[in-house]
Formats: C-alpha cells, sequence, structure tokens
C-alpha cells in the first residue's frame, strides 16, 4: 500500500504570545499514513494533535524535521497548492470556515480557487453536496442551518475540491449528539469510498470507530495501533486523562474477575453479542 | 429573533427585472440617475417618472416596498425642499415674516424634492431586485477593466461576499455576549444615553476579540482550500448576457437619448 503522509521527526515550536516562552507542541514525531486508511488522532487539549494537522496541511510548517503529503514536501513552496488540493482539510468550527451566504457558492469555494471549469465545478458541487445528503438545501443560507448541517456543507466543500485525504480537525467538538452521529457517518462513508481519512478527535468513541487509533500526548505519539491493541493499556490511556469506551471499561472489569472477553471487542453491540454467547 | 434577520432588502421574485444580469441593472441605475440629472424641466421629470413605473411595474415589487426605502432621509428631502422654497430669488409670491416665496423657488422646491425621491426610488429598486451575492458579482465583473490601474475588484467582492456572510454570524455572537452579561448583572435599558452608550463597552469589547478571532479562523480555512486571491480563479456561475439583456440595454439607451432630446429640443 502506498503512502498518503509521511512525517519524519517532525518537531513543532512557537512562542507563546503572554510571556514569550519558546513552547513545544510537537516534539519528535513520526508517523506513515496509508492511502485509503482511516486513522484516528486522539488527545487531550495540548497534546499537540490539532498542531499536527495543521502541519499535514502545510498551514504549519516544521520547525525542524520533514512532512511529506502524498509525495510532496510541505516546506516546498510550489507544492503548496498541489498539496491542499490531495489533502483536504476540515475545521472545528463550522460557522467560521463558510465563505459564502449561499450554501452552494460555498461548495464551489475550493474548485473556483483551482481554476475549474465551470460545468466541471457544477457537476462537483452537486457530486458532493448529495454525498453530505445536502443536496435539498444548496439555495440556503448557512447561518439558517444546523450545526450538523454546516458541518455536512464544509465536508462537502472539502470533497469537491477531490481531495485523495481528507484530515477532520475535531470536526464534532462543537456539535450536538444528533450533529455528531451525522458527521461520524458522513466520514465513514466517505473513508469506504476510499478517501484517506485523519480524524483529529478527543471523543475516544468516535476514535474507536478508525481502522487505527494514535494516542498524542504531551507532543509525542503514547500509543499507536488498531483499537483492539491500543485499548489493552487501559491504565496507560486513563494515566492520560483520556477514557476508554464503555465497553473496553466493561471487558477490563469483567476479565479482572475471571471471565475471558477477547480484546478485540471495544463497541457495545460486539459486547453484547459476545455476552449472550457466553456460558 | 436574529435568525429571521434577511440581508439587504432582496425582495424574492421571478420577474424579466429579476432576471436580467446585475451588470445591466447596476449600468441603468447609474444611467438613470445620470438621465435624473440631464432633465431641467417637468417635462423631463414626468419622463423619468413613466420609466421608472413601468420598470417597477414589470418588477411586481410592491410599490410600498420601495417608498420604504424613502423613510430614512425623508429629512434630507424636507431640508433640501424648504432650502429651496425661501432661497432662490425671483419673482416673490408671499412673505412669512422674513421669509420670501419666490415662484422659482416653489418651482425648484418641487423640482428637487421629485429629482431627490426617483433617485432613492431608482436605486432602491437595484437592490430590490437582485440578490447580494449577485450585486457582488456584477461589482467585480464591472470593476475588473480597471485592474489595471490598480483596483482590487476581486478583493472587494471578496470583502463584500465576507461581509454578508458573517452578518448573521456577528449578530449571534452580539445576542451571546449580551446575554451572559446581562445574566452577570449588566443593563443595558436604563439611564440617560451617556450611561447607555458606556454600558455597550463591555459587549463591543468581546465582540471585537470574538471578530478578530473568527477572520483568523476563516483565513486558515480559506487558505486550506487553496484561496490565492483572484488569480487562476474561475467561477460556478459565469455571467452570461441573454437576449432580454440586450433589450433591456437598448431601452436603456433610448431612455438616456430621449432625455437628453427633450433637454436640448424642447
Amino acid at each position: 500500500m502506498s503512502e498518503m503522509i509521511r512525517i519524519e521527526n517532525l518537531v513543532f515550536n512557537y512562542t507563546r504570545e503572554q510571556d514569550d516562552e519558546e513552547i513545544s507542541a510537537i516534539r519528535d514525531v513520526s508517523l506513515t499514513v496509508n492511502k485509503g486508511s482511516f486513522t484516528a488522532i486522539i488527545g487531550r487539549n495540548g497534546s499537540g494533535k490539532s498542531t499536527l494537522a495543521k502541519n499535514i496541511n502545510a498551514l504549519l510548517l516544521p520547525s525542524s524535521g520533514v512532512v511529506y503529503v502524498n509525495g510532496y514536501d510541505t516546506a516546498k513552496e510550489e507544492d503548496v497548492w498541489n498539496i491542499r488540493q490531495s489533502a483536504a482539510m476540515v475545521f472545528q468550527n463550522p460557522d467560521n470556515q463558510i465563505v459564502s451566504s449561499i450554501v452552494e457558492d460555498d461548495v464551489a469555494f475550493g474548485p473556483e480557487n483551482l481554476g475549474v471549469e465551470p460545468e466541471q465545478i457544477r457537476k462537483r458541487v452537486d457530486d458532493s453536496l448529495k454525498a453530505v445528503n445536502m443536496y435539498q438545501h444548496r439555495k440556503k443560507a448557512p447561518h439558517l442551518l444546523s450545526g450538523g448541517q454546516k458541518q455536512r456543507i464544509a465536508i462537502a466543500g472539502a470533497i469537491a475540491m477531490r481531495p485523495e485525504c481528507i484530515v477532520f480537525d475535531e470536526p464534532t467538538a462543537m456539535l450536538d449528539p444528533k450533529g455528531r452521529e451525522e458527521v461520524m457517518s458522513i466520514i465513514k462513508e466517505l473513508h469506504q469510498e476510499g478517501i484517506t481519512v485523519v480524524l483529529i478527535t478527543h471523543f475516544m468513541e468516535e476514535a474507536a470507530q478508525a481502522e487505527r487509533i494514535v494516542i498524542m500526548d504531551r507532543g509525542k505519539i503514547a500509543l499507536d495501533g488498531t483499537p483492539g491493541e491500543v485499548f489493552l493499556h487501559r491504565d496507560a490511556i486513563q494515566e492520560m486523562n483520556l477514557d476508554v469506551p464503555l465497553a473496553v471499561e466493561l471487558s477490563w472489569r469483567l476479565r479482572r474477575r475471571g471471565i475471558d472477553i477477547p480484546e478485540d471487542i471495544i463497541s457495545m453491540e460486539e459486547m453484547v453479542e459476545f455476552l449472550c454467547q457466553y456460558k | 429573533m436574529i435568525r429571521d434577520i434577511t440581508l439587504g432588502q432582496y425582495f424574492p421574485g421571478k420577474s424579466w427585472v429579476h432576471r436580467l444580469d446585475p451588470r445591466i441593472k447596476i449600468i441603468a441605475t447609474l444611467v438613470y440617475i445620470a438621465a435624473l440629472f440631464v432633465a431641467h424641466d417637468f417635462l423631463g421629470i414626468l419622463i423619468a417618472v413613466g420609466a421608472l413605473a413601468m420598470v417597477i411595474a414589470i418588477s411586481r415589487v410592491p410599490l410600498s416596498f420601495m417608498l420604504r426605502g424613502l423613510k430614512p432621509i425623508f429629512l434630507i428631502i424636507l431640508f433640501t425642499f424648504v432650502l429651496n422654497l425661501f432661497m432662490i430669488p425671483g419673482k416673490v409670491m408671499a412673505r412669512i415674516w422674513i421669509l420670501t416665496i419666490t415662484e422659482e423657488g416653489l418651482y425648484m422646491a418641487f423640482f428637487m424634492a421629485a429629482r431627490l425621491i426617483l433617485l432613492i426610488i431608482g436605486s432602491s429598486l437595484l437592490t430590490l431586485t437582485t440578490k447580494p451575492m449577485s450585486l457582488t458579482d456584477g461589482i467585480e465583473s464591472l470593476l475588473s477593466p480597471f485592474r489595471k490601474l490598480g483596483v482590487p475588484a476581486h478583493e472587494l467582492a471578496m470583502m463584500m461576499t465576507i461581509a454578508l456572510r458573517f452578518i448573521p454570524t456577528l449578530l449571534e455572537e452580539t445576542d451571546k455576549i449580551m446575554k451572559a452579561q446581562q445574566a452577570r448583572g449588566a443593563d443595558f435599558e436604563s439611564g440617560n444615553i451617556i450611561r447607555r452608550a458606556k454600558s455597550l463597552i463591555p459587549i463591543l469589547v468581546p465582540l471585537f476579540i470574538s471578530a478578530f478571532r473568527i477572520a483568523q479562523e476563516l483565513a486558515m480555512a480559506m487558505e486550506a482550500r487553496c484561496y490565492r486571491g483572484g488569480k487562476y480563479r474561475t467561477r460556478m456561475n459565469a455571467m452570461k448576457l441573454e437576449a432580454r439583456d440586450f433589450a433591456a440595454l437598448i431601452l436603456m439607451i433610448l431612455f438616456l437619448a430621449g432625455m437628453i432630446a427633450e433637454r436640448i429640443l424642447l
């Protein structure tokens, strides 16, 4: 499988405004994301996960180390548009990333910037809006939509650029449970259609739906593996002030009482199914 | 309540006037304003009234919407009227205390007021029948020939687009801040004007801070979507002139020619 993103020994420092102190947001992170994969990057506030996301999109540039996106070095200025086209980004606040006061004009913004032909833009806009199930709202004003709907518009705006990879920077953090569910189901659908997904989140339940979980703590990668592998380190995860999914916690407690639960059980449905057949 | 605000004063419709190319409508408005200054007597004004009445009838926008635009400048019209009424020298008609009304003054007062009223109604017809977004596109397209002279056509249009987009967002933000301050005992309603103005400071400061934060986030999101100014940029809805646009153009030229002829010949 070929590589979508390769990060080598990334270090990112910035100067804090209040006291001019030099802060290391990312300290020596190396990470490879394969094409077509679904990776969740999780960590609490200040763990460096959002900074990492912005480094992938060349919105921030490494203090040292290299980031390759689709083979392009993010530090090379001439490739920046190729990078942003191949790895699109969806941000946390749905309000502050919508540019136009008409839904379909906003979705057209990316392809317009790329200089795509008008008829082609129209087709991309329609396809993208249908993909996020917002086609019927194409003429509306964004401020009349719900948070989840606005975030779906932002996702459509990213898809319309026809990227190979989409980096989601805490896309559900400002949404209600219903909006969160809508956005998660679209993210999973996009992954199934072959788009490489990098999901930055602080909800473990969301991260558990990915193929791979990378846990970041204080600017470093603390754990990396499939959800099953990562959740074996329940104590370490809790020490980093993160929660494990309820099913994982339950199996850990049951295991302590001598009930042998397979480690690949991470969701409630799997747990229910297993327990019903348990003798 | 804030969610219901309408942007601009667009009156939705599908009339011939609504569907005209925004560029044609902007030019038509400018031509109409120029024609109003060509007119120098009541016959000219009458022709202008007739032309406007025809366009309003076609647009099917209720007259009350047109007149609404006059409200904020009613004082200016009144002021112009009174000033002309008393200040123009000529044949005296009436004398009130130290003020005199002349025949010429009375004539000019009505003439200037009529011109102003037509000017306002004519330009509000543009904003009533054109969506703010199309208006922005039209302005960008009309200004683009002047780009070589350093007119930032695309940047101006982008600023207008973003301003329109963020009016509701900032209103919501204001509402949120006001409620947060009220919850902590802020009082915006009582006291004299100065006190009330002062009580707005705790709203304005956080509002500005959040406006800057929003601007920064939006700039980053725009960059992530490959925004690099007007260069290389294409548009989804490229504006195209249709038969009705050319018809409007011809009518416009005829109208202007008529107005000029009226001034020279009559």
